[in-house]
Parts: structure tokens; sequence; C-alpha cells
């Protein structure tokens, strides 16, 4: 990976409507903490896509291994009445 | 045993392709699929860049307020495009500031169309309409493209590009119905932009050799040739409810084959103004280096500051 | 209409148009950046600050012309002027010089805005304060950039800071302008129309000190320079920006865009 002689890398999340989660919308250079937050208003809510705003140096977000695909994503197999298509109900019913 | 390992991870990654499935950063993903992606999105986001320059050549002497407003706030999406584009190109392991170096040092391209002069306001209107119309038309096509955040910024692009081709379309049919002078003034226009606007789609199929391999991976959807065929077949429409003509003699519909024919695009230029000698490469380049340059001391002051100083910390919530 | 009447809208129109005209001017030296900025993000922001501008420009030029009666619209107003009849602060209008300067000017000048706005907005005259309500919003996020900014280059590198001293040390005696009451304005403020802006003088040079102190900045010790924008009478550098500003619209005199 390139050193890099820039400003630092800033993940940016914003919940866009009050009741949502933070979405992770993209990222920014800035020096600090603050100037990426401006930033992110002006770049990612120029048309009030956004009430509120994370700012998350990109150096700080640990990854879980995307092959390491066992544990951690693959929908237990012995928890099926997790989905909902588990379930039968009347078919005329919308539920 | 190293080659068979790659070999069977490259099925898998094909097979994903195949399947339709993103391609997201942390994936294994073959060099040459992270290296062409690479490319092309910086060239993508390049484009954006440079492409500021010819409008905002306009900024400071837009004929009202309203298109003042207008001009800014889209010039002004052009730099976030960048930005996204960036953003999408930093997820392969490259550095912003690396790319950009690349940029103002001619080892990596931009769109040849920002090569080309604004000689008058209604060139505006003829990048909104033309430029971003092509453009559109390109990606829409990429918002499928096989690696996920170039196609999440893709989505986010096109949001915002149908206000920048609707704008330049209004501009030019307020000048083609204007007085004479604006009426003349968009057709002198169009006829300098429209060539060039079909060379953005880049050489013919046959003659377009990186084509095949990123149809391959997904990476590149539709072919320049058939994006070129819909452009032609979007805009020619749109021409004659503008009342102006587009500059080629043997553009015709073929009822045969459901679409228009158009003549020959003279692909000498095309290479010549790739290859360089485009009225504006110089200057687009030497202004872009000069704003990076005049803003080094800027950025050394942000950084400086940001290590001798933590802003207060607000909870996030 | 009685005179007193007309009197008042007049002396209002030109109240509106000498708010506005700083809102054009300032939003033109800041749409220069556009494309110039020291990084993308900043390309982003100070568009940002220049489409605000642009906006208030707009709605006051706009309310201008209907107080006049006569019809004037805003590209009228905007387009058709001459230097002599513009009413903008000599402030805005100085060249866009380098970044210091730029965030220098938009410190002062956003400071000034948004305490003078904060006032309008109580006006008794409805849309003035309904422009007003919303540009102290707007202003209030110019400071907020401004602010940031002068911190980070006061005290950033030796270079900044001597950049950022200079600037102030050209822009500060500018400043005493945008607290005169222009002529035949005191009717106005006595109805409750318009704000007399000497009273925001004094927190406007508390709140702009302690910015420049967290940055390591002070108030320089230079004294204020006579100006007379609001008069008509401006730099020299006002004329380059309108002959620009203006030419195409003035080439097409029948034309609408
Ligand atoms: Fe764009
Ligand atoms: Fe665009």
């Amino acid at each position: 990976m390139t050193q890099s002689s820039g400003l630092p890398l800033w993940e940016i999340f914003v919940r866009s409507r009050r009741g949502m989660s933070h979405i992770h919308v993209g990222s920014l250079h800035a020096a600090d903490w603050e100037m990426a937050v401006q930033n992110a208003r002006d770049l990612y809510t120029r048309r009030g896509e956004g009430v509120s705003i994370w700012a998350v140096a990109a150096t700080e977000i640990h990854a879980s291994d995307p092959d390491d695909k066992g544990p951690l994503f693959d929908p237990p197999a012995d928890k099926v009445y997790r989905h909902p298509t588990f379930y039968e109900v009347p078919e005329d019913l919308k539920l | 045993m190293e080659q068979m390992v790659d070999d069977s991870l490259e099925d898998a990654f094909q097979h994903r392709i195949d399947a339709e499935v993103k391609i997201e950063p942390r994936d294994w993903m073959p060099e040459r699929y992270r290296a062409s992606l690479v490319r092309q999105i910086a060239q993508h986001a390049h484009s954006e860049i440079i492409g500021m320059q010819p409008e905002g050549n306009w900024i400071t002497r837009a004929p009202s307020l309203r298109r003042k407003a207008i001009l800014l706030a889209k010039v002004q999406d052009e730099a976030g495009h960048g930005l996204y584009l960036y953003s999408a190109a930093e997820t392969l392991g490259v550095d912003r500031e690396a790319l950009v170096d690349m940029l103002q040092t001619g080892r990596q391209k931009y769109s040849s169309i920002f090569n080309y002069p604004t000689l008058s306001w209604a060139d505006v209107g003829s990048i909104g309409w033309l430029v971003d119309g092509a453009a559109i038309t390109n990606q829409l096509a990429l918002t499928h493209t096989s690696y996920g955040p170039y196609a999440r910024a893709m989505v986010k692009i096109c949001r915002e590009e149908s206000f920048h081709q609707r704008q330049g379309f209004e501009l030019l049919w307020h000048l083609s119905h204007g007085t004479e002078a604006q009426h003349e003034m968009a057709q002198e226009s169009v006829n300098r932009w429209w060539w060039p606007s079909l060379m953005m789609f880049g050489p013919p199929d046959h003659s377009s050799p990186n084509s095949e391999q990123s149809m391959r991976w997904g990476i590149k959807r539709v072919s320049n040739d058939e994006l070129r065929r819909r452009f032609v077949d979007m805009t020619v429409p749109q021409a004659r409810a503008l009342g102006v003509l587009l500059p080629d003699p043997e553009l015709r519909w073929n009822e045969s084959t459901g679409h228009h024919d158009f003549g020959p695009i003279n692909w000498d230029e095309f290479h010549r103004v790739v290859g360089g000698d485009g009225p504006c490469n110089a200057e687009r380049l030497t202004r872009r280096r000069r704003a990076h340059e005049e803003g080094e001391w800027v950025r050394e002051a942000a950084r400086s500051w940001a290590t001798r100083h933590v802003p207060a910390r607000i909870e996030a919530a | 209409m009685t005179d007193a009447l007309a009197a008042t809208r007049s002396r209002l129109c030109d109240y509106a148009l000498a708010l506005g005209d700083d809102c054009l001017i300032l939003s033109h030296r800041l749409s220069e950046w556009t494309g110039n900025a020291p990084d993308f993000e900043e390309d982003v922001a100070l568009s940002n600050l220049a489409l605000d501008l642009l906006g208030q420009a707009r709605g006051l030029l706009t309310h201008a012309g209907e107080l006049e009666g006569s019809g004037r619209s805003e590209d009228d107003l905007a387009y058709w002027r001459d230097d002599l009849q513009f009413r903008n602060l000599i402030l805005v209008e100085q060249p866009k010089g380098d970044f210091a300067w730029t965030v220098t000017r938009n410190l002062l000048f956003s400071t000034y805005q948004e305490l003078l706005y904060q006032e309008l907005s109580q006006s008794a005259e409805p849309i003035l304060a309904g422009i007003a309500a919303k540009g102290a919003l707007e202003a209030s996020y110019h400071c907020e950039h401004a602010a940031l900014w002068t911190a980070r280059l006061g005290d950033g590198t030796a270079e900044s800071h001597q950049r950022m001293e200079q600037a102030l040390m050209a822009l500060w005696p500018l400043t005493g302008e945008m607290f005169e009451l222009a002529p035949g304005q005191a009717e106005l403020v006595s109805a409750g129309l318009a704000v007399d802006p000497s009273l925001v003088l004094e927190q406007w040079q508390l709140r702009v000190g302690e910015k420049l102190q967290d940055a390591t900045l002070s108030i320089p010790r230079v004294p204020q320079r006579r100006c007379q924008g609001r008069l008509g009478f401006h730099s020299e550098h006002l004329g380059h920006l309108l002959a620009e500003m203006q030419h195409l619209h003035r080439s097409h005199p029948d034309a609408s865009w």
C-alpha cells in the first residue's frame, strides 16, 4: 500500500432520517475529525440527505476476514426459526 | 502448487462474477482485476475533477443569477463525483494522493472531451446536454459493474447526473428559442461538441483491446459501440425538440436495424487529443497542478495543527 | 401611496440592495475558488458558501426590485447597474487572494452577517425578516467553516500564521464600514424595519477576537480606512469584477436566458 503524503482518510456514515441507522456512504480526507465532519456535511449531505454524521478514522476500523465465512456469516443451520419463511401461514393471509 | 491455488481462487472469483455476485474490497481478486479497476476508476475520478475546468470557466460570466446558481451547483457536484470515485478507488488499497500525482504528472489519463475549450456560453449547455448525456449513458451501465464500491458510487453519481443533463438541455432550449444571435450560439456550439461527444465512448469494439477482459470480469457491462448507439438514438429526438441540427449529413433512421446510422468518426483526431495534442491538454494539467501546489501550505498547516491538537470530542450518537 | 410611505419604501429598497450586493459580490469572489481550492473537499465547501450567498443575494435583489416598484428583476439589478450604483462593502469586492485571505475575510464578514441577520430577523418588514432568518442559519455555518480554518492556519505552520497575519493587516482596516449606518436609514431603524449595525459592533469584536485568540492571532493595531462602498464609491477592483460578470448579459440586451 502506498504511503500517503496527503491528509488522513476518514470513513463517513450518515443517518439520513430519524429512526434509521447510520449508513456508510464513502470516505474523504481531512487533517482531523472536526474538518472531516465539516467536509462530510458539504460532500455527502449537499441535498439535505443527512441529519447525523459520523466520521471514523479509517485506521480505526477493524474488519472481519471475508474468507473466514464459517461462524460469522453463515446463517446457523440450526436456527432456521430466525427466518420468516420457517413459518407456515394460511396462503390468503397477508402477514 | 502456488499456481494451482491461484487458479482455483480465480475460478471461484469468475464464478462469483458470472453469478452476478458483487466483489467487495476485502475479497480475493486477481491482481489484474484490481489493477484494471484502479486504472478505470482513477481515470473516471480524474475526469470529474478536470471536468470542472471547462464549465467553471463560465461561472463568473453566467448571464443570469439563476444560471449562475445552477452552474455553480453543477460544477460543485463534479468535485463531489471525483471524491466519490477516489473514495471507491481507495478501497482497492491505493492512496488518493498517489492517484492525483499520477494525474498531475500525466501518467494517468482523464476523458479527452475536457481538452476542448468552452468558447461560448452555449458550451455550458452543450456540455450538460451532450457530454453529461454521454457520461450518463456510460455510467448507467456501470451501476451494474462487478465491483461493489464502484457500482455504489455510480448509483449516487447517476442520481445527481440527471439534473446535469436537464439543465444543459434547458439552457440550450432557451438559446435556440431565443434571439437569432442566441440560436446561432446554440447551433455553433452543438456543431463543435457533437463529434467529440461520440468519441467519449472510446474506440470501436474491434479495436478496443482491453474491452473483452473487462467485459468478462463484469467491470464493463456494455460495449463501446453499443453505448454509442444508445446515445445517438437517445439524442436525435432531443435535438429535434431543441431545434438544433446535429452536424452529420449521414445521420438518419435505419428502419431495418431499428437504430440511427451515423457518419464516420474522426479517430485520428481522437488519438491526437488522447495523445496530448488537444486544444487544452496543457492548460488543464497546468491549472490542476497549480491549484494543488498552491494548496500545499494549507494542507501542511492542517496536518501540523492536527499533530498538536485534538478537537474536543463530541459523543457519537 | 402617501409620500411618507413612498419614502420608506425607497429607503428600504436601498437597504435591501446594500445587503444583497454584499452577498452577490462576495459570492462571486468565493466562486472563483471552484476548481482552484487547496483540496477537493474545499472545492465543495467554498462552492457551498458561494451558493448560499448567491441565494441570499437573489432574494434580497428581487425584494429590492419589488420595493422600488419599477419592475426591475434580480437580473436587471445585478447586470444593469454600474459600479457607482453598487452599494456593497469595500471588503467583499477585494480580490479572492490566497486561502488565508479568503478565510480571514469570511471570518470577518460571516460573523458580522450572522449578528446582523439575527437582529434583522426581528424586523417589522416580514420579507426582510424571513430572508434574514434563513440567512442567519447559513451565516452561522459559514462562521463555523471560517473559525475551523482560522484556528488551523493561525496555529498551523510559520508560513500559514504569517499569511493570516498579512491578511488580517490588510482586511481589518476595511471592516469599519460594516458598522456605519448608511444615510437615510436612521428612519428605518427607528421604525423597527432595519438594524443599526453599530449595535452589533461590540459583540462582533468579542467573537472575532476570541476566534483569533484561539488561533494565536490577535486584532491588528491598524487604523480603520475610510470606506464609502455603501455610497457607491468603490475600489478599482469592483469595475473589473462587474465587467466580467455583466459582459455577456449586456451583449444581448433583448435576450432572456
Ligand atoms: Fe459527474
Ligand atoms: Fe455531470
